[in-house]
């Protein structure tokens, strides 16, 4: 891990009448990371965000963040944040230019003007720098919040599902930005529900129902899981697939098997025990269905992660 | 200095103008409301009523005080409706509005007048609503002069010099202030600032956290106190905007005198339209959505109206809601521009009715400054 933290609190807790939404949380983000922030709708991601950077105040725990107390000193810490809400945030009856001009204002920059337009070239706003930000579409929306927050050149980036909404190739100049800024010594705070930005972080936390359930490089988060993959395919499946659903049908009631997933003309099937699985699965391990194993993906580790915090909770 | 910078303000201001420029409908009513309002109330002033029911209790058959009545009918400000038979029946007339003005002629009047002892003529008038009775009031001196005046003649002619041949008395029953119709104009300005203003303010915040942008203006060094003063600054504009249309239409639509300095009172305002936004900023730090911001709007005033001297005179009311009266911005700006425009104060006896205004705002900051959230929580 870098040397330097830039994110450290423990055991951070908040409740909305009565019920715990963030339930201790612990987070360490060292200086320059990309670290990303999932968690199933309703887990307290946004809740969290919003304590860290002085917007919520937790009910208890502790924490710096840029080296200033969150409890105590945001006053220090939102000068050098770059806070991208979920909702659109931003002046819908004000342009495109004068929301910039507002917040660069409001973060005393210099040279707002070049500011400004140095953000609307970046973000190719060029052609909506007149437009009331209300008219934009849901895409280019994000795309202005976005700008909006980097536009201080903040030292950390808290971005509350940044691409929800965002065609692939915009997304993929956010991602290579934030590359970008990282390597610069920017650190990101990233919360997303796509899988493959998970994969494009450096480090991942995953949040259930107020509790951190893991956290870690994406292998190694996979490799934890303890989840064993196969890939099944049927050589006499018909082009509706009628077969493989029937076999993913009995999977599913067998014991052992924790998921069964359709992809295209291809089950995966995963199961935190092996042993329990083949025994289980014997019979269905013919012909003319072909069994291969493959890595566990993401998204596996994250739903078996959320289906065993639901089963704790019940 | 950490809890106010001059640029951020600044922007702050910048934005707000812009977001009220873009407001089309909001700033419309802002405009309209005091217009519409001036001219309703207008009709009101302009309106010069005649035939005003009348009794007369006599107990005089002179031809001069036959003169008397017979000139107040004719000049058609009164209408002579009843004869009562009694004091008592009189008061009971004015008392129940059956009568606006009832007339009452001593015995041995012509006796007396002849004589030159000036016999006292008594014009007792129901002045709750002194639009209604104020013109024909102060006709009455003037009716009675030139109906005497035809009356006297051959040796009594020497009556009609110098002082009035009777000695006639006006008395304004239960409005003992008899407040003239021109005090409704500047009273108006004064309510329709309170009403406008902090209605509009109350808005500012709430719709922030209601749109969602108060989340994008925290994560931001904002300070409460730019963010108060700049929802502040530009609607003290739209107040004097407000506050030329009403001076103006006084002025040259109905002709209210003005006998102070139209300068001085712009210069004072400026503390009760600040009062006023602030109330309304502060509201907007409480209520959680624009309907509660509104309806603590109302909240704050109908108690502005009804008790600070507008709607029944601030001496009649009973001494709590003086009390309460006397908090609020409102009486006090009534005395202040009433004593401007009217009587002609200067800057010195204004400022009485200065400081009362300006510790309830800067008590109103305060709150404001202390509510306002710095979290969403
Ligand atoms: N201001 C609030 N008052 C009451 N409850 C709240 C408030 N904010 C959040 N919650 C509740 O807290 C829980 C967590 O919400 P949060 O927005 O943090 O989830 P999230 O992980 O960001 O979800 P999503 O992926 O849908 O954005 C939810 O159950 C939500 O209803
Ligand atoms: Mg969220």
């Amino acid at each position: 891990m870098p040397a330097e933290t830039v994110i450290q609190v423990r055991g951070l807790t908040k409740s909305f009448n009565g019920k715990v939404v963030v339930n201790g949380l612990d987070m360490e983000i060292g200086r320059g990371e990309i670290y990303g922030f999932l968690g199933p709708n309703g887990s307290g991601k946004t809740t969290s965000i919003r304590m860290l950077c002085g917007l919520l105040r937790p009910d208890s725990g502790s924490g710096t963040c840029l080296g200033h107390d969150i409890l105590t000193q945001s006053d220090r810490i939102k000068p050098h944040v770059g806070y991208m809400t979920q909702r659109f945030s931003l002046y819908e009856d004000l342009t495109v230019r004068e929301n910039l001009e507002f917040t660069a204002r409001v973060f005393s920059l210099d040279r707002p003007a070049h500011v400004v337009a140095e953000c609307i070239e970046r973000m190719g706003l060029g052609q909506f720098d007149g437009h009331l930000a209300g008219t934009l579409s849901g895409g280019w929306k994000q795309r202005l919040s976005l700008g909006v927050s980097t536009l201080h050149s903040p030292r950390l980036l808290l971005l509350d599902e940044p691409t929800a909404g965002v065609d692939p190739g915009a997304r993929r100049d956010f991602w290579d930005q934030v590359h970008q800024l990282a390597a610069q010594g920017i650190t990101a705070l990233i919360s997303t529900h796509y899988m493959d930005e998970a994969e494009r972080c450096h480090r991942l936390a995953y949040i259930a129902y107020g509790d951190l359930l893991a956290s870690g490089t994406a292998d190694e988060l996979v490799s934890d899981s303890g989840l064993t993959t196969w890939s099944v395919t049927s050589d006499d499946h018909d082009e509706h697939g009628a077969d493989l659903h029937d076999l993913a049908a009995r999977l599913k009631s067998l014991e052992g098997v924790d998921q069964v997933v359709h992809f295209g003309n291809t089950l995966h099937v995963s199961t935190r025990d092996q042993k329990i699985l083949e025994n289980s699965t014997g019979a269905l391990r013919t012909a003319p269905y072909r069994w291969t194993r493959i890595e566990t993906s993401l998204e596996e580790v994250f739903i078996d992660l959320m289906n065993g915090a639901g089963r704790g909770r019940t | 200095m950490r809890w106010f910078h001059a640029g951020r303000f600044a922007a702050m201001v910048g934005k707000e103008f812009v977001q009220m420029r873009r407001d089309r409908l909001t700033f419309a009513m802002m405009i309209g409301i005091p217009l519409i309002q001036l001219i309703l109330f207008g009709y009101a002033i302009n309106s010069d009523p005649r035939h005003l029911p009348t009794a007369v209790l006599s107990a005089d058959n002179s031809r001069y005080s036959r003169a008397v009545t017979t000139s107040m009918q004719t000049s058609t400000f009164f209408n002579i409706t009843v004869h009562a038979e009694s004091r008592a029946e009189a008061r009971q007339l004015l008392r129940e509005g059956r009568v606006q003005f009832c007339l009452t002629i001593p015995e041995n009047f012509g006796r007396d007048l002849v004589r030159g002892q000036r016999p006292v003529l008594l014009l007792e008038a129901d002045a709750t609503d002194p639009t209604a009775t104020g013109n024909a009031a102060a006709a009455f001196p003037e009716i009675v002069r030139r109906a005497l005046a035809r009356e006297l003649t051959g040796p009594h002619a020497g009556l009609n010099q110098g002082e009035s041949p009777v000695d006639i008395r006006i008395h304004n029953d239960f409005n003992p202030e008899a407040e003239t119709q021109y005090n409704i104009v500047p009273g108006l300005m004064g309510v329709i600032l309170t009403l406008t203003l902090v209605m509009i303010t109350s808005l500012a915040i709430t719709r922030e956290s209601e749109r969602g942008t108060m989340e994008h203006l925290l994560s931001t060094p904002i300070r409460p106190l730019e963010v108060m003063l700049g929802k502040i600054i530009p609607y003290i504009l739209v107040g004097y905007i407000q506050m030329t249309l009403i001076i103006a239409a006084a002025r040259f639509l109905f002709d209210v005198p003005m006998h102070g300095s139209v300068l001085l009172t712009f210069a004072l305002s400026i503390i009760f339209i600040g009062a006023n936004l602030s109330v309304g900023v502060t509201i907007s730090t409480m209520a959680r959505n624009q309907l509660q911001a509104v309806q603590m709007s109302i909240f704050f005033f109908l108690p502005s109206l009804l008790l600070s001297g507008f709607m029944f005179p601030f001496r009649g009311m009973p001494e709590w809601a003086q009390a309460v009266g006397s908090i609020l911005p409102l009486t006090h700006y009534l005395r202040l521009i009433r004593g401007i425009l009217l009587k002609g104060n200067g800057l010195a006896e204004s400022l009485h009715a200065v400081w009362p205004i300006l510790l309830f705002w800067l008590v109103v900051v305060a709150l404001g400054l202390k509510r306002y959230r710095r979290t969403l929580d």
